[in-house]
């Protein structure tokens, strides 16, 4: 019986299975010792890998010798020109940087995403991610009472492969909002709530999916409330999370 | 600049020099302004830089060189047999970053590309194959392989030390 498991454990802890395939390799793990040691293991060995892989370091100079050398090179046509243009923008964003104004409306909303992304990375890279952490819904949206000026509604999230890790205050252009993260697999997500009319300026009424900076997002407005899920899960989880809160109740 | 740091470790480690890293990344940045429309938008932003920047490695002289070597190496060969591990003594050592990473440094060059976007990138199989133009199943076979060689490697190290 492990042996048909070995096979996939490698893949378990990359977290590539499927979902059904994670949760009986679960339930096999909490009755196999065996196989329960080689996942320790691996985990072991990936975190070490993934400490000892972040070695090298560049230096302040390379960064000011890139930027010189892109911004010498010369523009032969206006099409060129324009491509260039564009390219540097698309860096400049990921970056965090918005220098070029392409139309006012596009940037505003590039710029929003950006930002958004912004939130989201800095997140996940602090040591305390969360102010309220619990799996349960009616311990996070109660936390948000009297901190923001709205309230808002959150998914049940029994059958699906969704985990509600936690929330926090945030602000976007100085407007307060709630920042709720899920979990999918290794995947965290980060739902943002704000006030529809704080923030959705030039970003339209509808549902859009759309990448920035390789992240997957999802916006649209419900209830005078706007809504961003963002974060690398594949555009599948990223819908899937947010066809479950349009129908939250 | 985006993906600046990260790019500029993976080609450290492709390059295992810090000069020619320097230039690998600063071509990869000119390559990919220049190329920018062939960029489709929707694509994986990232996958596209990491392919542009190992593409520049490999027709680079080390490149050329450690692809030769890439050659000799099967992809549908026998598995490596598991060899005889005591995980917990092992492990213990492989917080040593050093031993690790000289192990890592050792690992022929498809291992020790995939293992990195792997682990170190957290990409998934499918930017991982994106990246490097290969199936999936040959990122599946490749890794399982690299992990098999670090682990080797690391035993024959720490029973030297």
């Amino acid at each position: 019986m492990a042996d048909d498991w070995t096979a996939k454990l490698e893949t378990y802890l990359d977290g590539e299975l499927s979902a059904g395939e994670m949760r009986d390799l679960d339930a096999h793990l909490r009755s196999c010792p065996s196989c329960a040691a080689d996942v320790l293991s691996g985990i072991q060995i990936k975190r070490a890998v993934h400490s000892a892989g972040k070695r090298y370091t560049p230096s302040p100079e390379l960064r000011q010798r890139i930027r010189k050398s892109i911004a010498a090179k010369p523009r032969v046509s206006p099409i060129r020109m324009w491509l260039g243009a564009a390219a540097a923008v698309a860096l400049l964003l990921i970056a965090g940087f918005v220098t070029v104004t392409v139309r006012q409306q596009q940037l505003q909303r590039r710029h929003t995403f950006s930002e958004l992304a912004d939130l989201h990375v800095a997140t996940l890279a602090s040591a305390n991610p969360v102010d309220v952490v619990s799996t349960d819904r009616h311990t996070v949206k109660p936390w948000f009472q009297g901190k923001i000026p709205f309230t808002f509604n959150l998914p049940e999230l029994q059958n699906s492969e969704f985990t509600l890790i936690g929330g926090r205050v945030t602000y976007l252009g100085q407007a307060p909002g709630a920042e709720l993260i899920y979990q999918v697999r290794k995947h965290q997500i980060s739902v943002f709530i704000f006030q529809d009319r704080d923030v959705g300026h030039d970003l339209g009424s509808g549902s859009s999916p759309l990448q920035q900076l390789s992240f997957n997002i999802e916006s649209w407005n419900q209830d005078g409330l706007r809504y961003f899920v963002i974060g690398d899960a594949s555009s599948n989880d990223i819908r899937n999370l947010a066809d479950l809160l349009k129908k939250a109740r | 600049m985006p993906l600046f740091d990260q790019l500029y470790n993976f080609a450290h480690w492709l390059a295992q020099d810090r000069t020619e890293a320097e230039d690998l990344v600063q071509e990869t940045y000119v390559k990919a302004l220049k190329g920018f429309s062939s960029f489709q938008p929707g694509t994986n932003f990232r996958a596209w830089m990491y392919r542009i920047l190992r593409n520049t490695f490999l027709t680079s002289r080390t490149g050329l060189k450690a692809s030769a070597t890439i050659l000799l190496d099967s992809e549908d060969g026998p598995e490596l047999p598991a060899g005889p591990e005591t995980p917990e003594t092992v492990l213990i050592e492989y917080s040593q970053s050093q031993i690790l990473q000289t192990a890592i440094e050792s690992l022929p060059l498809h291992s020790r590309e995939v293992l990195l976007l792997c682990e170190v990138e957290e990409m998934s199989y499918q930017e991982i194959a994106e990246t490097l133009s290969i199936p999936m199943g040959t990122v599946m076979s490749r890794l399982s392989r690299a992990r098999r060689a670090l682990r080797e490697g690391l035993q024959q190290k720490l029973a030297r030390t």
